[in-house]
């Protein structure tokens, strides 16, 4: 069986387990996809995981109740070795690319990170992923049991299926979580989830200040309904939280449209964004690396252009 | 106690990288020990000056020869002694692990420092896959550590935001940037550097083999469109990018 273990917060099937879905569907390998829900009061995250997958497990645990990569790992081995899963899939967030590896280590599978193409050739699974700041497109493939984390945006989201799937409790013995959070701070934003977003509307240095920010990038990004994306520099500068970072050490996005003002598009940046499917570029440096990679550019004062552009999209 | 750090010789980000024969190319590109590595080596190096009883730091590559030049970094830094495993052949992180888990236990370390992400691989796994081989605990992208008799404490990012922690050593932590500003070598500590111990060890000892084979490579560019619109005019060209982008790219509605 091909076992996925879905992500989800408040209550809510994440995208992320809808595309996890297609990229198994999408992989060759045979067998029911399964759905694991880990965490407690999950009841709604498993009846929307039905309406995807062939069959649903769920884990409703105290023990689960906040994620904890040790455990998690516990978790997913158990359920995959007693399903005899060929193949596990993981989200490719943070926490998944924490615990993943764990995963691989323990069943002795092989691992492949981050893919963002799924396919069999004969016994072995092909999986595309981005190398070197992703300038590079490697396609690895593996034999036997293989542990794969999928790049969240790469695939479509699942269509829920004709018939739900069945859902059964399991059983799991849970190792002590070693790691004790003391503190948590949420980085909330009334804003759509940059890897969530359609649309990103980013900043640079370029804006000016921190009150360019607000009146520019935010401002335009809540009249496209979009995200609010932040270069390194401008996180470094303290203007905007490093939850809005977008790069090698921030987040990797791919939405419909990246609106990058006043970026001038630094290699580690556009690791981050450069998979975009359109990329707009505003920038008074008609010599910024940014407009190379962008398919709508302007050479411009954002000081004029984005007013401009907020007014516009008003109407 | 004694930390353990891995370190990677990596292309400079704007290295040009080059395919040869579907495989990435690194001749000729500039290559620097790999910045979120940097970060690692420099929390060891200011967890001893703040008092810690850290007896050795180790910096530990695994990889082709230019892994050396990470390696001397490492100890003109302030590291005190090298440890390369060198081969040619390529593995993929969960395999290296194993040389990690073995190396740690060698050498007796109770904290590991590895970067969030290689730039080379662009992976996250080599700290989680060493923490599991050796059953201890990890804390990744961590951006605030404190050490205290044998607990860590600090704060690091997670999917939502970001969390503060406590756990007792030993364990694994993956760096990031924030974390510390890493200290250029001195050039007394670069002669320095050179009288330390760098040991090759034999990769064959460490049982190797990898279950990930890459079939190629390639550089993949998606063509773009680079359509320019005139600034000179803010309104128009407001009003022109937004048509395009509703009209022709249908992306905004």
């Amino acid at each position: 069986m091909i076992l996925i273990v879905a992500e989800h917060a408040a209550g809510k099937l994440a995208k992320a387990t809808l595309e996890m879905v297609t990229a198994a569907r999408e992989s060759g390998r045979e067998g029911p996809v399964t759905l694991l829900v880990l965490g407690q009061n999950v009841a709604a995250v498993a009846n929307e995981a039905a309406a995807v997958a062939d069959q649903v497990l769920v884990a409703d645990l105290p023990g689960l109740a906040t994620y904890n990569a040790e455990v998690w790992a516990a978790a997913t081995t158990q359920i995959a070795q007693e399903g005899e899963a060929h193949t596990v899939i993981i989200g490719g967030s943070r926490s998944g690319r924490e615990y993943a590896p764990r995963v691989a280590v323990k069943l002795d599978a092989a691992y492949l990170e981050d893919a963002t193409k799924l396919s069999s050739n004969g016994a072995a699974l092909q999986a595309q992923r981005y190398t070197y700041l992703a300038r590079v497109t490697e396609t690895v493939e593996a034999d036997g049991t293989v542990v794969v984390t999928v790049k969240p945006g790469s695939f479509a989201p699942a269509a829920p299926a004709a018939a739900a799937g069945e859902q059964y409790d399991v059983e799991l013995t849970l190792p002590a979580a070693r790691v004790e959070v003391t503190g948590k701070s949420v980085e909330k934003s009334s804003r759509v989830a940059l890897t969530e977003a359609d649309v990103i509307v980013t900043g640079g240095r370029g804006v000016g200040s921190p009150e360019n920010f607000s009146r520019y990038v935010e401002a335009l990004a809540d009249n496209l309904g979009a995200g609010v994306g932040a270069t390194r520099a401008v996180v470094d500068a303290g203007w905007r939280p490093y939850a809005e970072q977008v790069g090698q050490t921030g987040k990797t996005v791919q939405p419909k449209a990246y609106i990058a003002l006043g970026v001038s598009g630094a290699v580690q940046h556009l690791s981050g964004m450069g998979k975009s499917k359109n990329i707009i570029a505003i920038n008074k440096d008609a010599e910024a690396p940014i407009f190379k990679v962008a398919d709508y550019g302007i050479v411009g004062d954002i000081n004029e252009i984005v007013p401009a552009l907020i007014e516009a999209s008003r109407k | 106690m004694n930390i353990l750090i891995l370190v990677r010789q990596v292309p400079d980000a704007e290295a040009r990288v080059k395919i040869n024969a579907q495989q990435v190319d690194l001749d000729g590109a500039t290559l620097v020990i790999d910045g979120m590595d940097e970060y690692g080596v420099e929390e060891a190096l200011r967890l001893r000056e703040s008092g810690a009883p850290i007896e050795q730091i180790i910096a530990l590559a695994i990889g082709p020869k230019r892994n050396e030049d990470a390696l001397r970094t490492a100890l003109a830094m302030g590291v005190d002694r090298a440890i390369h495993v060198e081969t040619d052949e390529k593995f993929d992180a969960v395999t290296l692990s194993r040389v990690v888990a073995q190396v740690a236990q060698a050498e007796n370390a109770t904290l590991i420092l590895a970067g969030g992400q290689e730039a080379d691989w662009d992976s996250q796994a080599l700290g989680a896959a060493s923490a599991e081989r050796l059953g201890w605990p990890q804390l990744t992208w961590t951006n605030e550590l404190k050490l205290d008799g044998d607990t860590i404490t600090g704060r690091h990012d997670v999917d939502d935001g970001n969390e503060s922690f406590r756990a007792t050593l030993p364990a694994v932590v993956t760096t990031q940037q924030g974390l510390n500003e890493p200290r250029y070598p001195t050039l007394p500590n670069i002669m320095k550097a050179k009288k330390k111990e760098l040991r090759k060890d034999d990769p064959a000892g460490y049982g190797l083999s990898s279950k990930v084979r890459t079939v190629n490579a390639e550089i993949q560019t998606r063509a773009r469109l680079n359509r320019m619109i005139d600034g000179k005019d803010a309104q128009a060209a407001a009003q022109q990018l937004l048509d395009l982008l509703r009209n022709e790219a249908k992306v905004i509605a």
